[in-house]
């Protein structure tokens, strides 16, 4: 097999592109932690913006639908000053990559330098960086089942806010891993990060194949499972997988792996609640944990804000400049 | 055209001979093949023979013309992919003269004017022989059987279904027991539809990891243990085709020891890829059956050693370039692969994994005995068709050196030692680099 460069990092090892956690080392992943904590202050401004990315044009392409990423991320540019474009391609299922590539060519001649992309299909942020030119940078903002490294990298700084350290720390996540890219990106950011333990709750028809290859443990029991957990980590359930013989009904997966005051009770009473959202209450997780003390679900909202201008600055060179420019 | 061939060295399967000799070709046929003795003489040679062309092979293999099993020619129904002329004369190129094409063009060949017309169309290009395989159920939609004696008649060497699996198992057996009535083979690409479902990859850690739906092994196994007990019950010949899986070669392997005469093939990039290559997906090894992982890949070179596996094909599927550019899973499945069938198989041979000889039979004798030819020999007075072959040529496959309309291959920048210099069909001359 032919040696192949990581395309996300330049010569310099600094970052180029935003597509996946996989093959980032552990100081880059350090180093948006870092910056997006010299960031989260310019929230609490008057004047809630810094000048860094004036002049640039960033374009949010969500061939997908989604409210609260692409918020995000159109917040996070503008405190960036950069100049924001909003695209929501709806795609049939029949489109196929030439249009995707046309799409692409239109908006390069608009002499654009970042395109935040959404897609369905896995690989799809990887195939639009490889097909861009030099000058842009491509930020993954969820492509099908393979990563959404944004959603993982706000995890993370939630994280790492409340424990300082993520060496002794043991993170449960909970749910249909098997559609998750939030999982896969949150596995393979905990486990670069240095977390004590990785586990994974689900039924069989929910757990990928060979998930463990990624170095986490599987359990099929709540109980089992959130045992002296630090993070509880509640994945949404898509209500179509009823559909697919993945579950029986949306009760029986409330009552078994739904989380409960009751079953939140087996993780370390320093346990914290996390969920990407949006949240279906009754189905994964109980409104009472929900919004509970314990839950930190709407600070991870705020934060990604903060973490992904820090990937912004990042990817186009500016993040020296720091907060107080 | 006469043509003599003198001082290469033969290998030929079906007689097992590997020597040095002289070969004579007229009229279509070898009319003598004399070997060279170790005393420095040679048999006796056919007298009065004035040939048309005289090849010298010295330091050159001489051995029978290639037989392919899979080759989509694209013709009729996807001439911008591809045409019988362009595939042909790459096949040529390549050493092959004997393709095989499944049924799933457009039309579709269930019926005997779309197999004469493809036969017509390679007649006319006269650059490889084309025979191909019959549909076996109408429109491959595995309702209704096809009429498979009207297609025998038109001179396809089988019936198949292609990629699409037949899923109504009742269809299965009455297609079965109605080719065993027509004595022809059955060519089976044993996939079970609901668990192969709308999958792009190996179901591993590689699909884990990119979060790509994957295809399971058992999608094979469980299809290929149906299809052994179906054989078994209507007594059908049947074939078959792609392997993918080290598990269902062995229970083919299981099948062939209990006596059922099954035989079995793999395509030339599962004995050199896995589900890794895949890499940060490219799509160039998007393939159908997936790539599998390395246990696989060498559990089936060793299924060619114990000959459980009887021949390697290349699953040639040539595509526009258009067809590969998109996120891995919108793209079209295939390799264009005529052009890497006997590269591939000698790097078997490098490895140790093949003999010579055997490597020669996997790609010559074996194919033709599955198809019912009388070729992918060189004996006395047989089809006439030869492939010699430069073993020491070093070269380097690119777009340059590739003949095919396809060039979606990831062997590209691959070097191979060892390059065909003449291919000759039917007694003719219609190769010479």
């Amino acid at each position: 097999m032919s040696y192949r460069q990581n395309i996300q990092l330049t010569p310099e090892k600094n970052l180029k592109h935003f597509l996946a956690i996989e093959g980032l080392p552990r100081a880059v992943l350090m180093k948006i932690l870092d910056t997006a904590e010299s960031f989260s202050s310019v929230g609490e401004r008057a004047v809630k913006k810094v000048p860094i990315l004036r002049g640039k044009t960033i374009v949010n392409l969500f061939f997908e639908n989604s409210t609260r990423t692409r918020t995000t991320f159109e917040l996070a540019a503008k405190r960036l000053s950069a100049d924001v474009l909003n695209l929501n391609i709806a795609v049939s299922a029949t489109s196929k990559g030439e249009s995707l590539l046309d799409t692409l060519s239109n908006l390069e001649a608009m002499q654009s330098d970042m395109f935040v992309v959404r897609h369905a299909q896995s690989g799809a942020a990887h195939f639009i960086a490889q097909n861009s030119p030099d000058h842009i940078s491509v930020i993954n903002a969820g492509d099908g089942c393979h990563a959404h490294p944004t959603q993982a990298m706000l995890d993370m700084f939630t994280i790492r806010r409340h424990f300082d350290d993520f060496y002794p720390l043991k993170v449960a996540i909970v749910g249909d891993i098997l559609h998750s890219r939030v999982a896969r990106s949150q596995i393979h950011a905990l486990t670069t990060l240095g977390a004590n333990e990785v586990r994974v709750i689900a039924p069989k028809t929910l757990i990928p194949v060979d998930i463990t290859s990624m170095g986490v443990h599987v359990y099929h029991d709540m109980q089992q499972g959130l045992k002296d957990v630090d993070v509880v980590i509640i994945l949404r359930l898509q209500k179509e997988r009823m559909g697919g013989a993945f579950l029986p009904s949306m009760q029986e997966y409330y009552q078994t792996y739904g989380l409960t005051e009751e079953k939140l009770g087996y993780a370390k009473d320093s346990a914290i609640v996390m969920h990407p959202g949006p949240i279906n209450r009754g189905v994964e997780i109980a409104s009472s944990v929900a919004d509970g003390p314990r839950s930190v679900i709407l600070k991870q909202v705020t934060n990604g804000i903060a973490v992904r201008m820090a990937i912004m600055s990042m990817t186009m060179g500016t993040a020296g400049q720091g907060a107080s420019a | 055209m006469k043509i003599v061939i003198t001082n290469g060295r033969l290998v030929n399967p079906s007689t097992n001979i590997d020597t040095l000799a002289d070969i004579f070709i007229a009229d279509g046929k070898f009319i003598a093949i004399c070997k060279k003795n170790r005393d420095g003489t040679t048999d006796k040679m056919p007298g009065g023979f004035a040939a048309d062309k005289k090849i010298d092979a010295s330091g050159k293999l001489v051995f029978p013309g290639i037989v392919d099993l899979s080759v989509r020619l694209r013709e009729p129904g996807f001439e911008y992919k591809a045409t019988i002329a362009s595939e042909t004369a790459a096949a040529a190129s390549a050493g092959v003269t004997t393709v095989c094409c499944p049924p799933d063009s457009v039309p579709i060949v269930d019926n005997p004017t779309v197999v004469e017309m493809i036969y017509h169309r390679a007649s006319l290009a006269n650059k490889a022989r084309v025979v191909s395989v019959g549909a076996l159920t109408q429109k491959l939609e595995g309702e209704k059987i096809s009429e498979m004696m009207a297609l025998k008649n038109a001179g396809v060497v089988g019936v198949g279904n292609a990629l699409k699996p037949v899923e109504n198992t009742l269809v299965m057996r009455r297609a079965m027991e109605y080719a065993a009535s027509c004595d022809m083979t059955v060519f089976i690409f044993s996939e079970d539809h609901w668990l192969r479902a709308d999958g792009c990859a190996n179901e591993s850690a590689v699909s884990t990891r990119m979060g790509l739906t994957g295809i399971p092994e058992i999608a094979e196994t469980i299809a290929v243990a149906r299809d052994l007990a179906l054989i078994e019950h209507t007594g059908v010949k049947a074939h078959f085709c792609r392997l993918s899986s080290v598990k269902a070669e062995r229970m083919i392997a299981r099948a062939q020891f209990d006596g059922l005469p099954v035989t079995a093939d793999v395509s030339a990039h599962q004995l050199h890829l896995t589900d890794m290559d895949i890499g940060e997906f490219d799509a160039r090894y998007h393939v159908h059956p997936p790539l599998r992982s390395m246990r696989d890949r060498d559990g089936l070179r060793k299924g060619l050693k114990l000959r459980t596996v009887n021949a390697i094909c290349s699953d040639h599927q040539p595509h526009d370039m258009d067809a590969k550019i998109g996120p891995f899973s919108t793209t079209e499945s295939g390799i264009s692969a005529v052009e890497t069938l006997l590269p591939l198989t000698m790097r078997l041979v490098e490895s140790g994994d093949l003999s010579l000889m055997e490597a020669i039979a996997c790609i010559t004798f074996e194919p033709a005995r599955i198809l019912g030819l009388p070729v992918g020999r060189i004996e006395q007075d047989c089809i006439a068709d030869v492939c010699i072959y430069d073993p020491e040529e070093i070269w380097q496959l690119n777009d340059n050196t590739m003949l095919s309309a396809g060039l979606n291959t990831p062997f590209k920048g691959w070097e191979f030692e060892g390059r065909v210099t003449h291919t000759i069909l039917n007694g003719q001359l219609v190769f010479e680099r």
